[in-house]
């Protein structure tokens, strides 16, 4: 593992809204060529994190560092190394696939050939070729996450960030997205960040990272963390400790 | 072309394929100053007579003068529907896509507000030749002298629209907005009647007036259409411009955190 490339790492950040801390103490690591599933419930802090590696918050304390580079000291270069799916889609369904993905290469600075040839592979990439002209609001949901994915990995980022990428795809397609974003960390060397809630999308070899109420409960691989256990149960067992011990407290 | 160029054109094209895949918004953003120019104008015409006041030579019926402040007046609502488009974008994602792209903020912010500018002068332009072929003719070079004071205004509002989208993280509130800035702006300025008629009704109203930003916005371009430079004007409004830029970035500045109320 000392070997692989240095992905996304995260040390001691900490957040809060005002007087509700939202985050606490949070270490970890993604290497390049890793899948890292960071599971959690609603409101566990996993948007505040994706948040806080993409810069949309200042961090209040800690270091988080995207291939290398500060994310708090060189905001740009990292932004360069990074790519990300939100949650939320980011697509203009009024315009065509080719245009939201020339959208896309401008806003990393690809212009001329370079921008053409980034589109085209990212069209590939995402099995939409032949759609490239039609309008977004025409494409399935699998479809527009593939377009999604696609899009945040043309400008060749070091670490992918992934904030629930599967809410509103039916099973097939979402059984197809994980598999895809699982074999682009194995292929292609990125580095994964991939946050649920479903225990289902994590296979037994991926990193995982347990956070609930913004403190990590549990990392590992999943086949440690759950130990032989049906990792749901585990995963349930530990945020219920969580909600109970906070009760106590 | 360097990247942070290829960016900022890279926004200016898709806010322009926006604007034109949605002919209907090019329609509305006309009907309402056609409404004042063709109708409201109209019957207005033979109630008020402005007298010679600069930049024009001679009197003028009313049409004349009203059409400045109702390119004013599209450069507005304009600007403002882009910062109302930004707080829903805001919730789609589109404007997390936009800020972690790889460049300084403020770049980016400022090529999102080079983009509605454009947007609006185009409408602008569509109205102005509407209102040329209606009979109210200004110098040709006028029309090329007005584009940069345009596209001033258009900034002073986008920083404007900008900073308050920032400020307001419902969409339900921005409806106030509309109504508590943009009404009394538009008002309380000179597009509609000159300032030194409204002194005549009330001193105060007047000094608002005066000190409106906007004011000086339908007062730079409507000297320009006339090819003369209201130096006055512009000061003014690079002052705004400047004031209002600063409190958008200072609103956007991610250690302030008025992005992560919404999320």
């Amino acid at each position: 593992m000392t070997a692989a490339p240095p992905g996304l790492e995260i040390e001691g950040v900490r957040f809060a809204y005002g007087a509700r801390r939202a985050l606490e103490d949070v270490s970890f690591s993604v290497p390049g060529g890793t899948f890292c599933a960071l599971l959690g419930p609603n409101g566990a802090g996993k948007s505040t994190l994706f948040a806080l590696i993409s810069g949309l918050f200042a961090s209040q304390g800690g270091r988080i560092a995207v291939a290398g580079q500060d994310v708090g000291r060189a905001p740009v270069a990292a932004l360069r190394r990074l790519g990300i799916l939100f949650q939320s889609s980011a697509l203009d369904p009024d315009l065509g696939c080719a245009a939201n993905l020339r959208y896309a290469a401008a806003l990393h600075g690809l212009a001329g050939r370079a921008a053409s040839a980034a589109v085209a592979a990212a069209l590939d990439r995402a099995g939409l070729a032949e759609r490239a002209r039609d309008q977004v609001r025409t494409l399935s949901g699998g479809q527009r996450r593939r377009l999604e994915i696609a899009r945040a990995l043309m400008h060749g980022p070091a670490v992918l960030l992934l904030d629930e990428p599967t809410v509103g795809l039916d099973a097939a397609a979402r059984a197809e997205v994980v598999a895809h974003v699982h074999a682009l960390a194995q292929q292609e060397g990125i580095a994964v960040l991939w946050a649920t809630h479903l225990t289902d999308e994590v296979h037994p070899g991926d990193r995982l990272v347990i956070l609930d109420r913004g403190r990590l409960r549990a990392r590992g691989t999943a086949a440690e963390v759950a130990g032989g256990r049906d990792l749901r149960q585990v995963f349930l067992a530990l945020t219920a400790a969580g909600a109970a011990a906070e009760t106590a407290g | 072309m360097s990247g942070a160029l290829v960016a900022l054109a890279g926004i200016v094209r898709r806010d322009l394929a926006r604007f034109l895949m949605q002919r209907g918004r090019l329609l509305a953003a006309l009907v309402r100053p056609l409404v004042w120019l063709l109708v409201f104008a109209a019957g207005f015409r033979m109630a008020i007579g402005v007298s010679i006041t600069p930049p024009y030579a001679t009197y003028i019926i009313y049409d004349v003068y009203i059409v400045p402040g109702l390119v004013g007046m599209i450069i507005l609502f304009n600007g403002m529907q882009s910062a109302l488009g930004l707080v829903w974008e805001r919730e789609l994602g589109s404007l997390r896509l936009l800020l972690t792209a790889p460049f300084p903020r403020w770049w980016l912010l400022l090529s999102k507000t080079v983009a509605a500018a454009v947007v609006s002068i185009l409408q602008a332009l569509v109205f102005l030749a509407i209102a040329a072929a209606w009979g109210v003719i200004a110098p040709w070079q006028g029309y090329l002298f007005a584009i940069p004071a345009m596209f001033l205004l258009a900034l002073m509002v986008g920083a404007l629209g900008l900073a308050l989208s920032a400020l307001v993280p419902q969409l339900e509130n921005f409806a106030g907005v509309m109504n508590f800035v943009i009404f009394p702006m538009f008002f309380l300025s000179s597009a509609l009647y000159p300032v030194w008629r409204m002194a005549e009704a009330s001193p105060f109203l007047a000094r608002l007036c005066a000190w409106n930003p906007f004011t000086h916005g339908v007062e730079l371009i409507r000297f320009a259409l006339y090819r003369e430079l209201n130096v006055q004007a512009l000061a003014a409004l690079l002052l705004a411009t400047a004031a209002f830029g600063a409190a958008a970035l200072w609103l956007y500045d991610p250690a302030r955190g008025t992005l992560r109320r919404r999320s």
